[in-house]
């Protein structure tokens, strides 16, 4: 085992991960899913947003309703594993499931539904959406020994809405403000907004260091702090390798790198180096490097929102299962985990 | 469950079921632009592909080739829509600055303001009193501004209503529309049809029973029903979603005729669907369900146009070739420039191939859809000068 940082986020139960579409959150959430349950924890991974991206991922059949171990870590001294469950989170089913907990509505449950009920609330009524998923989060992060066939976690890992969504999402108790005023679902609102807005969990943002998915980084950062919510940290991702240094990189920009050395040391390297292919080479060289100048910008831009922040390497041979063990090894190095 | 789950569910594949197509045909973005036929042109595609920025690049390019267009975004990035000229969230097209009146093509733009394109609607449906107990309406006011599902709908009114002005001043004769970045990329289909089923509803005609008078239709099913929801969203709750039912009413039937009307819209021969996606196996996946599921509600795709595609020029060094010289290298001299740019070239190699793979995979399963490949550019776009390029990519 690689000597880890120690976590950054030890009292965390909750790691509700954001992103702008495009920036890889759901690849983040699983890959700090299995960096926590590489410590030994017993982790819940949950997706929200009905995309069966957490099966893709692993490789596994589509998720149902209910919680499936999908990973195990291999033991420790003392004979413990930490595992990855993962629940897919809908909200019809966890209305019905709802119902049938809290009012042992089983027939009524079935007319609800009978009548478009279950449907109206899930689709149309404002809000119960959000309601109804954050509120099985809640539960999942919230068992104990009286439950006695539940399964009890160390630490709950959301896949959650994109980060223009998200404060809307976990500030449920604002979005039913004005509709349920008193009553059980807006108490029930109320104790989930007291976990979200307690120590016990943190947002966390997924960004790449472009332009858009940064400002949106920003915006979403300002808007969780004026809401209470606690920000976690912002992991860049996808960056690109670091294979020149700061000066080269500057003589790739201005055009200025040394063709003949480069053609030499080609030579050497037992590389046939047409001018076709130094061209080649200089041409990638300087795209790179522009681009790289534009991630310094970013990056300088992600420093200044004065929250921890890890990074992130592009797989060139894109995400698979190995690829999301080397992202959690990345991240638990980084004290993320 | 219910009909309009299992429509956005898709279990099926449609495709050609054997097929080698290795490479797509190439999507002419011009022939497409340049004909008088088109007429409405709607991006669609997952979050984070750059639809905003390809329906703005394919407008400018239009009306730099003499169209009279007008584009609707959805959500452009703060610099875009400064550079233009569309901060102001006013839900009015305004001329863009910049665009050269050459070949009497204009450019005109707008940003959706999802709220103000409902209270249109309500305000032009309900006679002014109604219309003002609807807006006060706390179930109203949740369902125009959070209600997701509400942008999608919205943005569909919203062609809707250019398309009948456009006919009615002549003032357009192209709409581009960008589609909400939905968590389906689907979603924008259904709403409407979400509407009208919602609309149509038992449970609507249940709340709307006791409104509209005699007592018989308060079965024992609806009295079960009823006191479950006072038990659990309290009386108060209940009272304001019948009189919100109640005073919507009376717009429903308006409300499902524009649905339908919109839909046809979306069908009819004028109308050209382009999905965009990125080459991750995320975004090809969802414009692969975009695709089929365009095609089975008969809706017109014109093609799939590829953001950000990697290019690495044609080089005899192969991604391994290039890591097998640079270890060579490395070896002698840790700090090696020229070890660093094999690298990079072993890493670009292997993205495009995987890349390519994406492309090919799809062209095989979609071969009857043109594509469009766009190089990814160095930096990010936001001004005119920018989606002039990116338009200059797109028509290849």
């Amino acid at each position: 085992m690689s000597p880890t940082k120690r976590s950054d986020w030890p009292k965390v139960r909750v790691h509700v991960v954001t992103g702008k579409g495009g920036t890889g959150k759901s690849t983040v959430a699983a890959a700090l899913a299995l960096a926590l349950a590489s410590t030994g924890k017993n982790v819940l991974l949950c997706e929200v947003e009905g995309r069966q991206g957490i099966a893709q991922m692993f490789d596994v059949a589509p998720l149902p309703y209910q919680e499936r171990r999908i990973a195990t870590g291999l033991s420790d001294d003392h004979g413990r594993a930490g595992a990855v469950h993962a629940l897919h989170i809908d909200a019809e089913s966890a209305l019905l499931e709802y119902l049938a907990m809290y009012y042992k509505l089983g027939r009524a449950g079935r007319a609800l539904d009978r009548f478009g009920v279950i449907d109206f609330a899930t689709t149309i009524a404002p809000g119960v959406r959000d309601v109804l998923l954050t509120g099985k989060i809640y539960e999942a992060s919230n068992r104990n020994s009286r439950n006695k066939n539940a399964q009890q976690y160390d630490a709950i890992v959301v896949d959650a809405p994109p980060t223009g969504r998200i404060t809307q999402f976990l500030n449920v108790t604002n979005e039913l403000a004005g509709l349920a005023k008193v009553g059980p679902i807006k108490n029930q609102s109320d104790t989930v907004m007291t976990l979200f807005r307690s120590p016990k969990t943190a947002v966390h943002l997924v960004t790449v260091l472009e332009e858009m998915p940064v400002q949106e980084t920003a915006d979403g950062v300002t808007e969780l702090r004026a809401t209470e919510l606690p920000v976690g940290g912002v992991i860049v991702n996808l960056v690109r390798p670091r294979d020149l240094d700061a000066d080269d990189l500057a003589a790739a920009r201005a055009g200025k790198i040394d063709r003949g050395a480069v053609a030499r040391d080609l030579k050497s390297a037992g590389v046939e180096a047409d001018d076709a292919l130094i061209d080649g080479l200089l041409d990638e060289a300087h795209d790179h490097a522009e681009r790289r100048a534009l991630e310094d910008t970013q990056r300088a831009l992600v420093d200044e929102l004065d929250v921890p922040h890890y990074e992130l390497p592009r797989l060139p041979g894109g995400v698979d299962l190995g690829g999301l063990y080397e992202l959690a090894a990345a991240l638990k190095e980084q004290g993320m985990a | 469950m219910s009909p309009q789950r299992t429509s956005r569910e898709q279990t099926r594949r449609v495709g050609p079921l054997a097929s080698t197509g290795k490479y797509a045909a190439a999507l002419d973005v011009d022939a497409l632009l340049d004909d008088p036929a088109t007429e409405i042109v709607v991006c669609c595609g997952s979050g984070g592909v750059g639809k905003t920025t390809t329906s703005a690049a394919l407008a400018l390019r239009a009306a730099e080739r003499g169209r009279k267009v007008v584009v609707l975004t959805i959500d452009p990035a703060r610099r875009l829509a400064q550079s233009m000229g569309i901060e102001a969230l006013d839900n009015t097209p305004r001329p863009v600055p910049g665009v050269p009146a050459a070949n009497g093509g204009s450019l005109d733009a707008m940003m959706l303001d999802m709220k103000s394109t409902f209270d249109e609607v309500v305000e032009g449906q309900a006679s002014p009193e109604k219309a003002k107990a609807i807006l006060e309406n706390p179930f109203y006011v949740a369902l125009s501004t959070s209600f997701a599902g509400t942008q999608e709908y919205m943005a569909m009114e919203k062609l809707g209503q250019l398309h009948k002005d456009a006919k009615k001043t002549g003032k357009w004769d192209l709409i581009v529309v960008d589609t909400p970045p939905s968590r389906s990329a689907l979603d924008f289909l259904d709403a409407p049809e979400r509407l009208s089923s919602f609309l149509d509803g038992r449970f609507i005609r249940l709340l709307l029973a006791p409104a509209r008078g005699p007592a018989k239709l308060m079965t024992a099913g609806f009295s079960l029903v009823t006191n479950a929801l006072t038990k659990i969203l309290g009386a108060q709750v209940l009272r304001d979603l019948q009189t919100f039912v109640a005073a919507f009413d009376t717009l429903f039937g308006g409300f499902r005729q524009r649905a339908q009307k919109t839909f046809e819209l979306l069908q009819a021969e004028g109308t050209a669907f382009l999905v965009v996606a990125a080459p991750e196996p995320d975004a090809m996946r969802e414009a692969a369900y975009f695709v089929e599921r365009l095609s089975e509600d008969q809706m017109p795709l014109a093609g799939l146009v590829v953001n950000r595609a990697s290019t690495t020029p044609e080089s005899t060094l192969s991604a391994d070739g290039a890591m097998a010289a640079a270890e060579r290298l490395r070896a002698n001299n840790g700090e090696s420039l020229t070890a660093g740019l094999l690298r990079l070239h072993a890493d670009r190699a292997r993205i495009e191939a995987r890349e390519a793979l994406l492309r090919e995979r799809f062209a095989a399963a979609h071969p009857d859809v043109p594509t469009a490949v766009v190089p990814a550019l160095a930096t990010d776009v936001h001004d005119l000068g920018g989606l002039r390029q990116i338009g200059e990519l797109l028509a290849g």
